[in-house]
């Protein structure tokens, strides 16, 4: 390689680092606010906002789901398997939305620390198979047991 | 000068280009349409319904390969834009240029197929996470280098402008693939590039792979006729074009 083009192609990487390095730096300085939502356990240790709408995201606890007859009102645990918080909500849930779900709820605490929930967002995992696949994990998971 | 060297050197050459791509387009035209078949029928009709998602998932054929070239076609531009910046090489300028629309196409798509889906499966069409963001920044960064490219007259300062431009904006393509690790999204996590295997069943994964090759042929396809139409307007004054042109008149 002749000189000028070493010379050209060390100031293309120059750049490209230090654009890298500058966004690196911007994006863990950011870092707080680029998280979709807190969780459960953030939440308990007070890193979630007073009097400001946020997102808390978790997995739906098992036999926690609570309807009330006659409106759409429900209530459930949610879950990061270390803390939970209890979700109130009022409206149309997703399809995805059951217990054992992940899901991410926007809304606000209440002061006794209930989470008034505006919109519920199910979450979706990265696993993808067929039912009859998903029954005999099910299956041989509560064979282990 | 190794056998590399020389076809790199060849490949800067636009009569040969032009000449050997003419030859490829319909071979790269025949197994996309192959390819497209096989995947389409594969994912729509063999494949069978998602546990948790039913048939909704089936857009993943359309969705996940269109994200896989939104970010492919861009490092490939990448790659095309230092060349032209360190060897000075028109065939760069030219492959960085015509690839451009084609990827913003694929990320539009991504965009789109995703946010159809987003409604029924998250309960919206759009939220504000780091995956769905940087990657509307990825549709930005594809139009800003559409735009100054044609913002500038000069066809030589444009392109460096546009290989500038590209390589600053190469730094999104490892925080678009990243970010669900790095952050807590709601976009999901990686199905298929996982270190401990795909997290997808067979029978769901080959119709996904074989779009994903479907969509790369289809990508350079698209390219090489673009770079061809996109080399004529540019070496329109030259013998070789020149030569082109009156030969098929006169004949």
């Amino acid at each position: 390689m002749r000189a000028i083009r070493k010379k050209r192609l060390g100031l293309i990487l120059l750049m490209v680092a230090g654009v890298a390095v500058a966004v690196g730096l911007t994006l863990m300085a950011l870092n707080e606010n680029i998280n979709h939502f807190y969780d459960p356990t953030q939440i308990k240790a007070g890193e979630a906002p007073d009097n400001h709408i946020f997102r808390v995201g978790g997995m739906v606890v098992d036999g926690s789901v609570r309807r009330n007859e006659g409106d759409i009102n429900v209530e459930f645990g949610l879950t990061d398997y270390k803390e939970s918080v209890t979700v109130r909500y009022s409206g149309i849930l997703p399809d995805l939305f059951r217990e054992g779900q992940g899901i991410v709820a926007l809304g606000k605490l209440d002061s006794e620390g209930v989470f008034v929930a505006e919109e519920v967002l199910a979450k979706h995992d990265e696993n993808y198979m067929p039912p009859e696949v998903a029954d005999s994990l099910k299956k041989s998971a509560s064979a282990d047991k | 000068m190794n056998i590399f060297m020389k076809w790199f050197h060849r490949l800067g050459s636009p009569p040969w280009f032009y000449n050997i791509s003419g030859k490829l387009i319909p071979w790269f035209a025949v197994t996309t349409i192959l390819t497209l078949v096989v995947g389409m029928y594969g994912g729509l009709i063999l494949a069978p319904a998602d546990y948790q998602q039913g048939d909704s998932f089936r857009i993943i054929y359309v969705h996940v390969p269109a994200a896989w070239m939104s970010l492919f076609i861009y490092i490939v531009m990448a790659v095309a834009g230092a060349i032209s910046l360190v060897w000075r090489m028109k065939m760069a300028d030219v492959m960085l240029i015509s690839s451009a629309s084609v990827g913003a196409s694929f990320t539009f798509i991504a965009l789109v197929t995703g946010s159809l889906w987003g409604k029924p499966m998250w309960g919206t069409y759009w939220t504000w996470d780091a995956r769905l963001t940087s990657e509307l920044l990825l549709l930005f960064l594809y139009f800003g280098i559409i735009a100054l490219y044609n913002a500038v007259e000069d066809r030589q300062t444009a392109s460096r402008a546009v290989a500038v431009l590209t390589l600053v904006g190469v730094v999104n393509i490892p925080i678009i693939h990243y970010s669900v690790e790095w952050w807590n999204t709601l976009h999901q996590g990686t199905t298929v590039a996982r270190m401990d295997g795909p997290a997808m069943d067979s029978s769901m994964l080959w119709p996904l792979l074989t779009m994903a090759v479907c969509f790369k042929l289809y990508y350079i396809w698209v390219l090489l006729v673009k770079a061809r139409a996109e080399l004529l307007s540019r070496e329109i004054n030259n013998g070789w074009v020149r030569e082109l042109v009156g030969g098929k008149a006169n004949g």
